[in-house]
């Protein structure tokens, strides 16, 4: 029963962005060509909105369901991870067209060979698991 | 009401939705990153016995793994209930360029129908923007320690300064993908 919570809120988020075709190779390739504000908008808005809703938690001290203090994790203080990291998933998000996420979705609308992009992703993860303390952080 | 759901949503819709859930998440205790996702199946693959990196309480990530799942229901019930067709509406000078590029009907279905198929995944396009393209997505998010959802939007959001870096990073990546390696890739 904890996790219905989760699967709901999974739900909201699959239906969400489907609908506003964020799952779409063809939005992908418009964003990065700047031929249109969709993508800018709904990741621009998101960030905004998310940005008062994490300064209220703060000011607020609002606590989380099970009455903890909510903590968000700091990420490590280094550069070349985020960088070369960023990098190199970008270059996946414009080939594939889909960021995690949106693979998900898309596997769950049907489209069956995306299961590949998936298992593909979770290798590309394995094999960085693998060369992780030889490259840079 | 039905004629909303129907109708694709506007960014001003999608946006603050997708900030609620970041908001939901951590109200219950957790976090918004879908890749973390990818860990956890090499975790429960039994990847931490050749490296420590995937040696972690995987039990302590099902919450993620079900939130995961919700959203493959959400897509499931999108396409049966609240899609009329597949069409994506894309700018004009994105389906005229496309074309040039040698995509049929570009915008008519969500993926480009005659690449993320079953019969194109041995084509070098295939192969490129399926197989390596995920490879890159599942190395590059661990790498960077989150995707999008871990890093545009809860990084942002917390005005963290390496997330900033990262998103720096998925651009410069996407636009040399978009720039110097589909219009190549496409025309083949």
């Amino acid at each position: 029963m904890k996790f219905l919570k989760y699967l709901f809120v999974g739900v909201i988020f699959g239906i969400t962005l489907a609908k506003a075709e964020v799952i779409s190779w063809y939005r992908i390739y418009e964003m990065f060509r700047f031929q249109s504000f969709h993508m800018y908008g709904v990741i621009g808005s998101s960030v905004l909105i998310g940005i008062v809703l994490i300064q209220l938690i703060k000011r607020f001290n609002i606590k989380s369901i099970d009455n903890r203090p909510i903590v968000i994790s700091p990420k490590q203080r280094s550069s070349p991870r985020y960088l070369f990291g960023g990098i190199i998933f970008g270059l996946g998000w414009a080939l594939t067209g889909a960021c995690p996420g949106p693979m998900f979705i898309l596997l769950g609308s049907g489209m069956t060979i995306v299961i590949i992009m998936i298992l593909s992703a979770v290798l590309g993860t394995y094999v960085y698991g693998l060369l992780r303390d030889k490259l840079p952080h | 009401m039905i004629e909303f759901i129907s109708q694709p949503w506007p960014w001003y819709v999608a946006g603050p939705i997708i900030a609620s859930i970041m908001f939901a998440l951590l109200w219950f205790g957790n976090s918004f990153g879908i890749s973390a996702n990818l860990r956890t199946m090499c975790s429960i693959a039994g990847a931490g016995r050749q490296s420590a990196f995937f040696n972690f309480n995987w039990r302590k990530q099902v919450w993620n793994l079900v939130f995961a799942a919700g959203m493959m229901i959400g897509g499931a019930i999108t396409y049966k209930y609240f899609m009329p067709g597949q069409q994506v509406h894309i700018s004009q000078a994105t389906v005229t360029e496309l074309q040039e590029l040698g995509i049929k009907n570009p915008g008519e279905s969500v993926l480009p129908a005659d690449i993320f198929t079953w019969e194109a995944l041995l084509t070098v396009k295939g192969i490129i923007m399926i197989v390596v393209g995920g490879f890159l997505v599942g190395f590059g998010t661990r790498y960077a320690g989150g995707c999008t959802s871990g890093h545009a939007i809860s990084g942002l959001s917390d005005l963290q300064f390496p997330s900033l870096v990262a998103v720096i990073g998925f651009f410069i990546g996407g636009l040399v993908a978009t720039y110097f390696i589909l219009p190549y890739l496409l025309t083949i």
